[in-house]
């Protein structure tokens, strides 16, 4: 591809993207108004002070454990792993987090920065509710004002997590243009920021964004990879399992499994996109159809048509239900690293009951993608491996979804 | 400091309020006094844009506009006018078309420079090359919070014009009613940029706003109060075409000369 002006050649040895200008070989970057050019720069050093500064650490680390609940445990899926009649299956429980998935992890990274820099105001964009809320109860324990862009169609899907937003004293404003869905709530949130940069931090819920986000939003995620290296280790005796598997809707939990194997040749990553009706009918996979473009200031694969308009995305997960993805999916696509697969809808929901009925755990629907391709995925493997699943989120907040489906 | 004239920039979006409208229009904006026109090209995702400016892209979407329709507008209103015409829009449509090949259809339908709100300088090497190689201006923008290293860096980026954001906000805003601060933040503009024209835009909608933000600038740019005009007068039934049109050009003109 010609129109690139940066080119990277596959990792040997160590991999270190992104680089100086947040680049992920081709992707990635800042393409977004002059406007947010100083603003992203302060937050780059910012971060970068922070992340090395052991006084942060020790408070993240702290908060990790003390209010979201951390280490989460490493739970070995016995009669999940007998039913599929493959390698031994575990789950990395980061439903167990407090307000029951991963993305607090990084709220509660993106908050203490937030207080560094002597920001007052936080906003996020949210889809299924869930970084809102996570959002929402950082702002709350911080005492800082919340303003959280939310679709209104998705308002409407969503209200269980609209009044959890609420009670926690964030306000939900409703995105009204365009498709009324996540991308337009993230459109929403850009144009506050915007008008807003002196007093306001917009805490963004994946790996997505420009630079630094997608490093800064994966590197709070990297603790659920490094528990796992260090829980595999004490109950297999090995840091590394054999296969790794994560749903992608911007790819926030699946970069903060990944991660941490990158570097590790033996271990599979597979990252699952939601492929919605069908890849012939309306889906969210991005990495799988999509093409490179930009959205929401990265270079990244994406949904679009022709014209280079973005398309709308479809999953039944509302989390997964977005036109693009993280730039370093794409870039770890292209290097062939990581291995894209796809679930649809309806694979979805017998994910949901599948692990549901062998273990016990309701996932959330972006997860159940993830546990879907695991009995295809356990043919293609010998019962001596391991393989690891990120069990990112829980799925009461999908049980009306879930019934309506049935 | 007010005697030069001052330049008006005004945009419309291609295909807005319907792609038979749009000429005709731009045809108007010149016989009113435009000095140059920026064409938007319209996009699904328009972030830094406020709500006109999203209503007319999502308004030209729905009636199928494409690239080459805004190639067509430039090639025929070129056709008739030497007033310089530069295209505004965001990256990922002109990636699609593929940049080369968009860079040379422009400049060979007679557009003159490009706006891309969405490219600042950090990643131009995906476009300025190919806008250089085809003979067309870049346009970047600065604002109220940029530095001052980096706008004399931009200034000697940037050729056609150096456009001044004037508001830390979206198209459309108010405009900002510390007009000290904004004052101060256009003269250091206007000081530091030394290559390039600078024109200020951003929530200027009448006369009196152009000249007090224009004071310490080369000239403005006005998009939303245009596109709030073109709204009401072609949502107004009782109106016919000429008479439209025959506001619109008072409009531009009354922008630019005052009066009413």
């Amino acid at each position: 591809m010609t129109i690139f002006n940066q080119q990277e050649s596959m990792p040997t040895a160590t991999y270190s993207a992104p680089d100086a200008t947040g680049h992920f070989g081709d992707y990635g970057g800042t393409f977004v108004p002059e406007i947010l050019i100083p603003e992203l720069a302060a937050l780059k050093q910012a971060f970068a002070r922070a992340w090395t500064d052991a006084a942060f650490q020790d408070e993240y680390r702290a908060l990790l454990r003390d209010y979201v609940g951390r280490p989460t445990p490493l739970t070995f899926a016995d009669r999940l792993t007998e039913a599929l009649g493959g390698p031994k299956i575990y789950l990395k429980r980061e439903d167990l987090c407090h307000t029951g998935a991963h993305k607090i992890n990084n709220t509660v990274g993106q908050i203490l920065l937030a207080r560094r820099m002597g920001k007052t105001r936080i906003i996020a964009e949210t889809g299924a509710g869930q970084h809102g809320v996570a959002t929402a109860t950082v702002a709350a324990k911080f005492g800082l004002q919340c303003i959280v862009y939310m679709g209104a169609e998705d308002i409407e899907r969503q209200h269980l997590n609209v009044e959890r937003m609420r009670l926690l004293g964030a306000e939900v404003r409703p995105a009204i243009s365009g498709s009324q869905t996540l991308k337009d709530a993230t459109n929403e949130a850009i144009r506050d920021w915007v008008s807003n940069p002196h007093d306001t931090f917009y805490i963004i819920g994946s790996v997505v964004g420009p630079h630094p986000y997608p490093m800064m939003v994966r590197n709070f995620h990297l603790v659920i990879g490094e528990e796992t290296r260090r829980q595999l280790l004490e109950q297999e005796g090995r840091e590394t399992p054999d296969a790794v598997v994560a749903c992608v809707g911007g790819g926030s939990n699946a970069m903060g499994l990944f991660y941490p194997y990158i570097n590790d040749e033996g271990v599979a990553l597979y990252g699952v996109e939601a492929a919605g009706e069908g890849l012939d009918g309306r889906h969210a996979a991005t990495l799988s159809l999509g093409e490179p473009g930009v959205l929401h200031g990265a270079m990244s694969y994406l949904l679009q048509d022709n014209a280079g308009q973005v398309q709308l995305a479809h999953s039944i997960s509302a989390g997964l239900d977005y036109p693009g993805v993280g730039p370093e999916h794409s870039y770890l696509k292209d290097l062939g690293r990581v291995s894209y697969r796809t679930a649809t809808d309806a694979e979805a929901v017998e994910g949901v009951k599948l692990l549901a009925r062998t273990e016990g755990i309701i996932p959330a629907l972006e997860t159940a993608h993830a546990i879907a391709i695991l009995p295809r995925l356990a043919q293609e493997m010998q019962s001596k491996e391991i393989i690891v699943v990120n069990c990112s989120g829980r799925g009461d907040k999908d049980m009306g979804t879930i019934t309506a489906y049935l | 400091m007010e005697q030069k004239e001052k330049a008006m920039g005004l945009f419309l979006t291609n295909g807005f309020p319907t792609p038979a409208d749009t000429l005709p229009i731009l045809q108007a904006l010149d016989a009113g006094g435009a000095d140059f026109i920026e064409l938007g090209m319209p996009f699904s995702d328009p972030l830094a844009e406020g709500l006109p400016i999203q209503r007319s892209s999502a308004r030209a979407l729905g009636h199928g506009v494409k690239m080459e329709d805004a190639f067509r507008t430039a090639e025929e209103f070129r056709a008739k006018s030497e007033t310089p015409l530069l295209l505004m829009g965001y990256i990922n449509p002109i990636l699609r078309y593929g940049v080369s090949n968009f860079c040379r259809a422009a400049r060979s339908s007679g557009v003159d420079g490009l706006i891309l709100p969405d490219l600042p300088p950090e990643e131009r090497g995906l476009v300025a090359d190919h806008a250089q190689e085809a003979g067309l201006a870049m346009v970047y923008l600065i604002a109220p919070n940029t530095a001052d290293d980096r706008i004399a860096e931009i200034d000697a980026l940037a050729s056609g014009f150096v456009y001044a954001v004037s508001i830390t906000g979206i198209t459309g805003s108010g405009l900002d009613d510390r007009l000290d601060a904004v004052a101060a933040y256009l003269q250091r503009a206007r000081r530091l940029v030394q290559r390039n024209p600078v024109l200020v835009g951003f929530g200027i909608k009448t006369h009196t706003d152009a000249m007090r933000l224009s004071r310490h600038t080369d000239g403005f740019i006005v998009g939303s109060a245009l596109i709030r005009l073109i709204e009401r007068l072609w949502d107004d039934a009782a109106l016919t075409p000429d008479e439209r049109l025959a506001q619109v050009r008072a409009f531009a003109h009354t922008l630019k000369y005052g009066g009413t």
